[in-house]
C-alpha cells in the first residue's frame, strides 16, 4: 500500500460521508419540482442532520444497549461499504480486505442491528417495521448476489475494484447481461433503500411504513446517524450501480490525472441517477406490501438470467 | 313510515323536511324500530333529554329517516334508574349512541355492552353532563380509564395499538388490530378523545347565535351544519327564507363538497404512494379555498349560512369568478381523473380494497357518500329537494362495489356534479334579500334540520326554552353510523391497507365526539 492509495481512499470515503445527504437533497428536490411544488433547499438534509445533532437524545427506559449502539453500528457499516465501492478510484487498499460478497454481508449487518433495535424497545410498529424489514430483506439480498455474481462471471472476480477496472477498460460494447443486471439491480436498490414502489420515505402513515417504523424510537445523534447512514446507503448503492453499469470516468491505480476528472464524472453521473430516482419516485404508486415478493422475484429472474446470459451467449 | 299498523299516530312537526313525531310506550318501541326496519327505514340519531324539570322524566328520542321523511319516536323514561330497551338488535349502530348518551345523560339501555363510549375519565363517572343539575367543577382531575377491548385469541395473533397521537396530524382515535401476520381479523375503534361538551355548550348560548357553535360541530362541514341549524330554527319559528339566500346557501354547500372532495382525492392519492395527485388536487383546492375567502370572507365559509338567510350577499364580480372556475376546474380534473384511472398501480391499491358490500352495508346502515358507494341510494338533496335543489335537480352518484376504487368513484361523479350545479346556481341566481328577520322562537318546541353535507346527511335536533334560550341541541354526524362500518371493511385486508381505506371513509372525529 502506498501513500497515494491510502490518500485515495481517504478521499473516496469522505467524499461518500460528506455527499451522501446532498444526493438525498437531490432527490428530493427533484421530486418536488416533478410534482409541480417548489422544492426545499438542497442543503436541508444537513441542516436537519446538525439539528438532531444539537439536540437531546431521549431513550425508552427499555431500551438495551443493542438500541443505544445500533446507530453507530449501522454508520460504521454503511461507511466500510462505502470505502470497499470504487466510486472514484479502483485504487482502494480497503477494497482488497473485503469483496463483493462481503459487501452484501455489511448491508446485512446493518439490517440485522437495525432490525433488532427496533424489537428491543417492544412498541409495536417497531416490530411491525422489523419483520416488514427481514421480509423485503431476504428477498432482495439473494438478487444483489445474482447481480454482482453477473459482473464477477464477466471479469473473473468478485473483488469490486478488478471488476470496475475489466469493465471500464473493454471495447465499448453493450453486454445483454449487464442489461438484465442493471433492472435487476435497479429494482433492488429501490426496495433496499425504502423507496417507491416498496417503502414511502416521506410518508407519515405509521401503518405503512418499513424504514420509518423501525428508526421511530430514535431522536437526536442517534437519529442523526440513522439519517445519516441511510443517505450513505442510498449513496453506496448509487455508486455500485456506478460502478457496475457506467464504469466510465472512474480512475485506474496511479492515475492522478484522472483522479481530478473523476470526481466531476461522479457528481454528474450521481445527478442523473437522481433525476431517475425521482422519476421512478414520482410515476409509481406504493405497492401492496405482498406484491413485494413479486417485485422483487422479479428482480431476482432478471439477474439470474443475466447470468444464464453471460453463462450461455458468453456476453 | 307507516306506524298505523302498531295503531300509532305521529304528529307532524313543521319544516322543509316531511317529519312527524310519534310517541310511544315501552311495548311499543320496539315494535315501532322492527317495523320501521322491516319498511326500509334508516337510524339517523339517537339522542336522551333530561326533561325531570318538566316532570316528564328523561326522553328518548329516536330519529329514523326513509323515503317519506322522518319519523321521530319519541319514549318518556320515568328516571335515571329504569333502562330503556336495546336498539342495536335492530339497528346496530345504535350500540355506540346508547352508550354515548348514557354518558352523557346517565340513562342505560339493557344492552349487554355498556362500556362508556365518550367518557374517558375526564369528569367523574357518576356525574352527567347533560343533566340539567349538574354543575362543572374545575377541580376534576383526570383520571385513568380502562376499556375492555375484545381480544382474538389464537396462534400468532397479536395485538397492534394505534393512536390516540398518530405520527401525522390527525384528529385523535385510538385503534385496536388483532393481527395475524399482516391480515387483520379484528379492528376495534375508541373514539370520544375530541369530546368537548359542544351539547353542554349549547345550552349556555341563545338561538339567535348558536348557529356559530353549530358551524364549527365539524369543521370540514361548516355549511352542512349551519345549514342544518338555521333550518331548525326557521322550522319552529316559522319563518322564510329569501329564494336568493336559499342559492347562496346550496352554492356554498356545493363548495363545500367540491372542497373536500378535492382534498380527499389528494390525499387518496398520497396514501396509495402517489404523492403526484396530492400535489395537484392540493393545489385545486387552494384555488377553490382562496376564491370562498374573497367571496364568502373566509376560506371554509364558516358564519356565513345564518338563520333567516346568510350573512353577505355575493358581489357579481365574484360570482362571475365562480362561474369561470367551474369549468376551469373541470376540465383539470378530467385529466387527473384520466390519471388515477389508468395508473395500474394505484388502481391495484384502490380495487377490492376495504369493500363494504351492498347487504353489509345496508344492514348496518352505511349512509351518506360511503354509503352511496355501496349500494344505498339515498341522497337528501335528491330523495327531499329543498329550493334550490328542486329547480337544478342534482343527480344521485352511486357504485355498489363499495371498495375504495368505488367510494373514489362516487367523489369524482359528485365532484363534477357539483360543478355543475354550482354552474347552474350562478346561472340561475335571482336578485333580492340575503336575509330576513327571524321572529323570536316560541318555546318548548321541537325543530329538526336534515341537510346533505359532503360526508352524508347532518342532522340538528333543536328544542328551545322560554325567552330565546335553548334547551337541548343535538347535532348528528353521520359519521356515527359509518365509523362501525369501518371496523367491518378493514377485516381480511393487510395491515399497511388500513390507512387508505380509512381515508377512503375520511369520518369525523370532532363531530362525531362533539
Amino acid at each position: 500500500m502506498t501513500i497515494a492509495s491510502f490518500l485515495t481512499q481517504l478521499l473516496e470515503l469522505a467524499i461518500a460521508v460528506a455527499l451522501a445527504p446532498l444526493l438525498v437533497g437531490w432527490v428530493n428536490m427533484c421530486r418536488a419540482w416533478l410534482q409541480n411544488k417548489s422544492a426545499p433547499s438542497l442543503l436541508l438534509p444537513y441542516r436537519t442532520i446538525r439539528k438532531l445533532f444539537m439536540k437531546d437524545a431521549v431513550v425508552a427506559q427499555s431500551a438495551s444497549p443493542i438500541f443505544r449502539t445500533t446507530p453507530y453500528i449501522v454508520f460504521g457499516a454503511m461507511c466500510c461499504a462505502a470505502a470497499i465501492v470504487p466510486s472514484l478510484a479502483t485504487d482502494l487498499p480497503f477494497a482488497q480486505a473485503a469483496d463483493a460478497i462481503a459487501l452484501v454481508g455489511l448491508f446485512a449487518l446493518a439490517r440485522v442491528f437495525i432490525a433488532l433495535a427496533a424489537m428491543d424497545i417492544g412498541t409495536a410498529f417497531g416490530a411491525l417495521g422489523a419483520r416488514r424489514e427481514m421480509f423485503v430483506g431476504f428477498l432482495a439480498e439473494p438478487a444483489l448476489l445474482m447481480v454482482l455474481f453477473t459482473a464477477s462471471l464477466i471479469s473473473g472476480s468478485t473483488s469490486l475494484p478488478t471488476i470496475v477496472d475489466a469493465l471500464a477498460h473493454r471495447e465499448l460494447a453493450i453486454y445483454p447481461s449487464l442489461a438484465f443486471a442493471g433492472v435487476a439491480f435497479t429494482m433492488v436498490s429501490l426496495a433496499e433503500n425504502a423507496r417507491i414502489p416498496i417503502d414511502n420515505p416521506s410518508t407519515h402513515l405509521e401503518l405503512t411504513m418499513i424504514h420509518e417504523a423501525m428508526v421511530l424510537e430514535y431522536s437526536a445523534r442517534h437519529l442523526a446517524l440513522l439519517e445519516w447512514a441511510s443517505a450513505l446507503k442510498l449513496f453506496n448503492y448509487s455508486c455500485i450501480g456506478l460502478a457496475l453499469f457506467f464504469p466510465f470516468g472512474i480512475a485506474a491505480a496511479g492515475d492522478w490525472l484522472a483522479l481530478i476528472g473523476a470526481a466531476p464524472a461522479l457528481i454528474f453521473k450521481l445527478a442523473i441517477g437522481g433525476v431517475a430516482l425521482a422519476f421512478i419516485e414520482t410515476l409509481s404508486a406504493k405497492l401492496r406490501i405482498f406484491r413485494a415478493p413479486e417485485f422483487l422475484g422479479t428482480a431476482f429472474l432478471l439477474a439470474v438470467l443475466a447470468m444464464l446470459v453471460n453463462l450461455l451467449l458468453g456476453g | 313510515m307507516n306506524l298505523s299498523g302498531l295503531g300509532l299516530v305521529g304528529a307532524q312537526l313543521p319544516g322543509a323536511i316531511p317529519a312527524q313525531r310519534v310517541p310511544v310506550s315501552s311495548g311499543q318501541l320496539l315494535a315501532a324500530c322492527r317495523l320501521g326496519w322491516e319498511q326500509g327505514s334508516r337510524l339517523v340519531a339517537l339522542w336522551i333529554s333530561d326533561d325531570r324539570d318538566r316532570a316528564r322524566g328523561f326522553c328518548l328520542h329516536i330519529a329514523l329517516h326513509d323515503q317519506e321523511g322522518v319519523t321521530l319516536l319519541e319514549y318518556t323514561i320515568p328516571d335515571a334508574s329504569s333502562a330503556y330497551p336495546d336498539i342495536s338488535t335492530i339497528f346496530p349502530a345504535a350500540n355506540r349512541m346508547q352508550r354515548a348518551a348514557f354518558d352523557l345523560v346517565g340513562v342505560a339501555s339493557e344492552s349487554d355492552d355498556q362500556r362508556p363510549w365518550l367518557w374517558l375519565a375526564s369528569w367523574p363517572i357518576d356525574k352527567f353532563p347533560l343533566q340539567r343539575d349538574f354543575v362543572a367543577s374545575p377541580k376534576w382531575e383526570p383520571g385513568e380509564e380502562t376499556y375492555a377491548f375484545v381480544k382474538v385469541e389464537g396462534d400468532g395473533v397479536h395485538e397492534i395499538p394505534v393512536g390516540p397521537v398518530h405520527a401525522g396530524i390527525i384528529e385523535p382515535g385510538h385503534f385496536r388490530f388483532q393481527v395475524v401476520g399482516e391480515k387483520v381479523l379484528r379492528l376495534e375503534e375508541r373514539l370520544g378523545y375530541v369530546h368537548k361538551g359542544i351539547e353542554k355548550r349549547f345550552e349556555s348560548l341563545r338561538i339567535g347565535e348558536a348557529h356559530r357553535l353549530a358551524g364549527r360541530v365539524s369543521g370540514d362541514s361548516t355549511v352542512a351544519y349551519a345549514w342544518a341549524y338555521a333550518q331548525a330554527v326557521e322550522a319552529i319559528a316559522d319563518a322564510a327564507v329569501p329564494p336568493r339566500a336559499a342559492w347562496l346557501r346550496a352554492l356554498a354547500l356545493e363548495r363545500e363538497r367540491i372542497a373536500n372532495h378535492l382534498g380527499d382525492l389528494g390525499y387518496l392519492g398520497n396514501d396509495g404512494g402517489f404523492a403526484f395527485g396530492l400535489a395537484q388536487f392540493s393545489r385545486l383546492k387552494e384555488d377553490v379555498l382562496r376564491l370562498n375567502l374573497a367571496a364568502f370572507g373566509h376560506r371554509m365559509m364558516m358564519d356565513y349560512v345564518v338563520p333567516g338567510g346568510v350573512a353577505s350577499s355575493l358581489a357579481a364580480a365574484y360570482a362571475a369568478q365562480i362561474r369561470e372556475q367551474c369549468p376551469a376546474l373541470e376540465r383539470e380534473i378530467r385529466i387527473l381523473r384520466d390519471i388515477y384511472d389508468e395508473h395500474a398501480g394505484l388502481q391495484d391499491r384502490f380495487r377490492t380494497c376495504g369493500r363494504a358490500p351492498p347487504d353489509l352495508a345496508q344492514q348496518l346502515g352505511l349512509t351518506g357518500l360511503c354509503g352511496r358507494a355501496s349500494g344505498q341510494e339515498f341522497d337528501l338533496r335528491c330523495d327531499f329537494p329543498l329550493p334550490p335543489y328542486d329547480v337544478i335537480a342534482p343527480r344521485k352518484m352511486t357504485q355498489t362495489d363499495g371498495d375504495v376504487a368505488a367510494r373514489v368513484t362516487v367523489r369524482f361523479d359528485e365532484l363534477l356534479e357539483s360543478l355543475r350545479l354550482c354552474s347552474a346556481l350562478i346561472d340561475g341566481l335571482s336578485d333580492g334579500e340575503v336575509n330576513a328577520p327571524v321572529p323570536e322562537p316560541p318555546p318548548y318546541r321541537l325543530g329538526l334540520g336534515f341537510i346533505e353535507g359532503w360526508r352524508g346527511p347532518v342532522f340538528i335536533a333543536l328544542e328551545t326554552g322560554p325567552d330565546g334560550t335553548i334547551r337541548r341541541c343535538h347535532p348528528h354526524d353521520p359519521s356515527w353510523s359509518n365509523w362501525p362500518v369501518l371496523e367491518h371493511a378493514v377485516i381480511g385486508n393487510i395491515v399497511p391497507d388500513f390507512p387508505l381505506i380509512n381515508k377512503s371513509f375520511n369520518l369525523t372525529y370532532s363531530g362525531h365526539d362533539l
